[in-house]
């Protein structure tokens, strides 16, 4: 069951689990802390942070999250934006 | 002696055997799968986009489930991560990239183009993307919003590009060629050849 829906505010957890010992994680750097929208979800798929160390992977709902793009880099052009599929568990409400 | 400096090819040929011995998979169903693998190249996507230029419903398919809408065109999908496909329309560019990687719609792309794993074209993609496509000589106006998509999980993208002006009479096949694989990730876009 998804937690998010289409339209919802939403932040990227500004979590460094790099620090903490070895992971395998797909949710950029560029975007950890940064505030985005709902697109769509994406369906529910095992965890990859888990499944490449071959521990019981949970599924996990995944959405299309979109950013807009000159805020996370400080350049391009106004209204351009990045659109990344970002697991429930790294997302809270904005 | 570590797995890395283990010969490549010994290595192979003992999780191979060992995948077949505990019934995990067959040699005939890898030999399968790497003929699968060699079959697929841009030109499966080309098809996909020429269908759904000229067949409305097959369209509508294509941009709702990918992955179906290779299937309905004879293209294997079976064990391959989902297909989403993003369309292009006046005034919308999307461009495909995944930073942390080399995620890639293999299944109707094949395999992908060496620059597509470099870091100058992932890290520039998600920074300066009408700046990077310039290169590739398209240059897109200020009024076209550019999306860029980061394949960072377990959907593979494709970008199903605009039908260029000039085209109306022109079969599926003839359509089909003249797509190219930058059309589809979004570095170019499908032109008439001059």
């Amino acid at each position: 069951m998804a937690a998010f829906a289409p339209g919802a505010r939403v932040r990227v957890r500004n979590d460094w689990p790099e620090t903490r010992g070895p992971v395998h994680i797909r949710t950029p750097h560029y975007v950890r802390g940064a505030q985005g929208t709902i697109v769509r979800t994406l369906g529910a798929f095992h965890n990859p942070e888990d499944l490449a160390f071959a521990r019981p992977a949970p599924p996990r709902a995944l959405y299309h999250v979109r950013f807009e793009q000159p805020p996370i880099w400080h350049q391009g052009q106004a209204g351009d934006d990045v659109l990344i599929e970002i697991y429930e568990h790294w997302l809270e409400p904005a | 002696m570590t797995l890395l400096e283990t010969d490549g090819e010994a290595l192979l040929a003992a999780v191979r055997r060992l995948l077949a011995d505990k019934g995990i998979t067959s040699t005939a169903e890898i030999a399968e799968r790497i003929a699968i693998t060699d079959r697929a190249s841009p030109g499966q996507g080309a098809r996909m986009v020429a269908r759904a230029w000229t067949d409305p419903d097959y369209r509508a398919l294509l941009l709702e489930d990918g992955s179906k809408a290779a299937e309905m065109l004879g293209i294997p999908m079976r064990g391959m991560p989902p297909l989403g496909v993003l369309e292009n329309a006046p005034g919308l560019h999307h461009l495909v990239v995944c930073t942390l990687c080399s995620c890639y719609p293999r299944a109707v792309l094949g395999y992908p183009p060496y620059w597509f794993k470099s870091a100058g074209y992932r890290s520039r993609a998600v920074r300066d993307p009408r700046g990077l496509i310039a290169e590739w000589g398209t240059v897109l106006p200020d009024d076209i919003k550019v999306t860029v998509v980061d394949s960072t999980a377990d959907y593979r993208w494709m970008v199903l590009p605009m039908r260029p002006v000039g085209t109306d009479d022109w079969t599926e096949a003839q359509l089909a060629a003249i797509v190219r694989e930058g059309d589809m990730i979004g570095v170019t876009v499908p032109k008439l050849q001059q």
